[in-house]
């Protein structure tokens, strides 16, 4: 009864352009509100780059400087630290740092760094983001009993050699990662900025 | 002088409900004319434990917010105010976090529940369903909910959970910063927190407990024997039409529940005003220092109710199955009305295998728990993989040995016990 005289071919199209009409419509509005979740403009200036005086660093120690709200790892390595990296390789997952992500194509070496004895590294685990600690001694840990030094992560267990190196059989997924940097002179280092002529 | 204000109040009864005829029928059918089984047992108290705390948790959390100051420069400060400066600010804030582990005890012994008496057979699958999208919407909520003190634990618990997000093909890295709203837990983390942990997660709750207590007053209770009480005879002392084999939920249950509830409340004081950290399980010790982005704690730990699936996150030496893993342990529960083929509810009708799994089960889910809040030795990682995986073949397996273990005949009516 309520049909006669009803075009419903009409009242179909009709229906179904509001629908895709209001549809996009609501698609369109709904865009502003999962933007504006993004960082904003003042989180994205924040990550400039920092220059840190590395004069003072002993062989064996390290430093932490904060790089866009991360702890940035400036260690010198000792040449027996350096000697280490090659007797380990075989239980690491990325030896020769085959996933480019990780590094600048400039630290894809065997030391992972510009300069052989100074490493620097994000200091966040590649697994679930925590801070691993810093292990440098070569003696037997509980978490491993031929440990030959590096890092320790204490959320997840993961275990990194001295040049951030992913041991095999841990959490992470890849090698700890190295940020652009370069020297601006024997004493200074600046974090945030590749060498020139780096890509 | 009665009859005036008999009749004054007769006539207001008469006018609210010309303009709003629906509500005393509403009442009728949730509280004086739900016909609960009458064979109730103390596992079916947890329910409404469970209202109660999410009263308790609404009302001293509008209180907490009264003070507290959503930003990573005056989080940590305010919630120390608010324990030293504000009058009996210490008692809200006290009571607003035991009340978050007093939740998850009586959510988990409620989910028990339905497990062990088969609640979510059906025609309850709706119900169970509901449930578990409530229990998903908690964890959302304590989540959110611990990052706010801003002490180590709460930046670096948001670091982690956050991050189990970048395990995600493709999109991982870009989701994370889009969750974060930055490049690192920080301030805008904090602030979009507190937005959802104080109005959007609440409001979806609030609605899923609606739908929940709907659906299972369309449906009706279970019972600890399994008897459908709509499918037995009709006809009780206080309708004609009523399963004989109910009562009405008010007062019958009101009353039986108050008591209950006195009871939980009394433990629940005992505990925020002589133990309120409960050695560091309800509160951990590392969170009454001060979030720091650059020192990672040394030894880092969700809050107790999160152990379970944290273990299992732990146990996987990969981390895209390891986050699978524990999203997976909770997801799966969601099927549990269709992994269970048994023909009977209730564990008192089943055969030694159902029991001895589902005593193995709780045995495993609970030392997952004690071994999620260790460090994570070489021996305790393989007695998690163990466990795990024991979980996992628990529901993968569950239509095979509900089917074959064996039952025995469920009565028509609720057992007369004098």
């Amino acid at each position: 009864m309520a049909d006669q005289g009803v075009n419903s071919g009409r009242r179909r199209f009709l229906t179904a352009t509001t629908v895709v009409v209001g549809g996009a419509g609501a698609a369109m509005a709904a865009i502003p509100f999962l933007e504006t979740l993004k960082p904003s403009a003042r989180a994205q200036v924040a990550g400039a780059p920092v220059t840190e005086d590395i004069s003072k660093l002993e062989p064996g120690q390290r430093i932490v400087v904060q790089w866009r709200g991360q702890p940035i790892w400036i260690i010198r390595r000792t040449a027996q630290m350096l000697a280490t990296l090659p007797t380990v390789e075989d239980r690491l997952r990325d030896p020769e740092s085959d996933n480019i992500d990780q590094q600048p194509g400039y630290a894809r070496n065997e030391y992972r760094s510009i300069k052989p004895e100074l490493l620097v590294l994000v200091g966040i685990c590649t697994h679930l983001g925590c801070s691993p600690t810093f292990f440098p001694e070569m003696v037997a840990e509980p978490f491993d009993a031929d440990w030959k030094g590096g890092f320790y992560c204490p959320c997840h267990n993961s275990r990194f050699d001295l040049a951030g190196r992913v041991y095999q059989g841990v959490p992470a997924p890849s090698n700890l990662v190295v940020p652009p940097y370069h020297f601006i002179d024997d004493d200074h280092i600046q974090i945030g900025v590749d060498p020139e002529g780096a890509a | 002088m009665a009859n005036i204000f008999m009749r004054a109040a007769n006539g207001a009864v008469d006018w609210f409900n010309l303009r709003a005829p629906g509500f005393v029928p509403f009442y009728r059918k949730h509280m004086s004319e739900y016909y609960a089984p009458k064979n109730f047992n103390i596992w079916y108290i947890f329910g409404v434990l469970a209202s109660v705390v999410l009263v308790v948790q609404i009302i001293t959390g509008i209180w907490l917010t009264m003070n507290y100051k959503p930003s990573a420069a005056e989080a940590f400060a305010s919630v120390e105010y608010i324990m030293r400066d504000v009058e009996w600010g210490w008692l809200i804030r006290y009571m607003h976090s035991t009340g978050a582990s007093m939740f998850f005890i009586v959510v988990y012994l409620h989910m028990f529940r339905g497990m062990i008496y088969g609640s979510y057979q059906k025609p309850r699958e709706l119900v169970w369903v509901l449930g578990m999208f409530i229990f998903l919407a908690l964890m959302a909520e304590a989540f959110f909910g611990y990052v706010l003190p801003w002490g180590q634990m709460s930046y670096w618990g948001a670091q982690v959970i956050i991050n189990l997000f970048g395990a995600v093909p493709v999109i991982g890295p870009e989701l994370t910063e889009w969750i974060r709203g930055d490049y690192l837990v920080s301030d805008a983390t904090l602030n979009r927190f507190f937005a959802l942990h104080v109005a959007a997660v609440p409001l979806v709750i609030l609605l899923l407990v609606a739908l929940h207590i709907f659906a299972l007053h369309e449906v009706g209770s279970n019972n600890p024997e399994g008897v459908e009480i709509k499918q037995g005879p009709k006809g009780n002392r206080w309708s004609d039409k009523a399963p004989t084999d109910g009562v009405p939920f008010h007062p019958y249950y009101t009353v039986k529940d108050l008591f209950y509830v006195s009871f939980f409340l009394l433990i629940c004081a005992f505990i925020l005003f002589y133990e309120p950290t409960l050695g560091g399980l309800f509160l951990e010790h590392d969170n009454f220092l001060e979030a720091n982005p650059m020192v990672t704690p040394e030894h880092i730990k969700p809050v107790w109710y999160f152990t379970p699936y944290y273990a299992m996150l732990r146990a996987v030496p990969d981390k895209l199955f390891g986050v699978m893993a524990m999203g997976g342990a909770v997801i799966i529960l969601f099927f549990l009305p269709w992994l269970d083929r048994s023909p009977v509810k209730s564990i008192r009708y089943r055969g030694w295998l159902t029991k001895i799994l589902i005593a193995l089960f709780v045995v495993a889910f609970v030392s997952l728990g004690w071994l999620g809040l260790q460090s994570g030795s070489t021996v305790q990682t393989w007695v998690a993989r163990i466990l795990t995986f024991y979980y996992f073949a628990f529901f993968i397996t569950m239509p095979i040995w509900t089917r074959i273990d064996a039952t025995r005949p469920v009565p028509q009516r609720v057992p007369e016990h004098d």
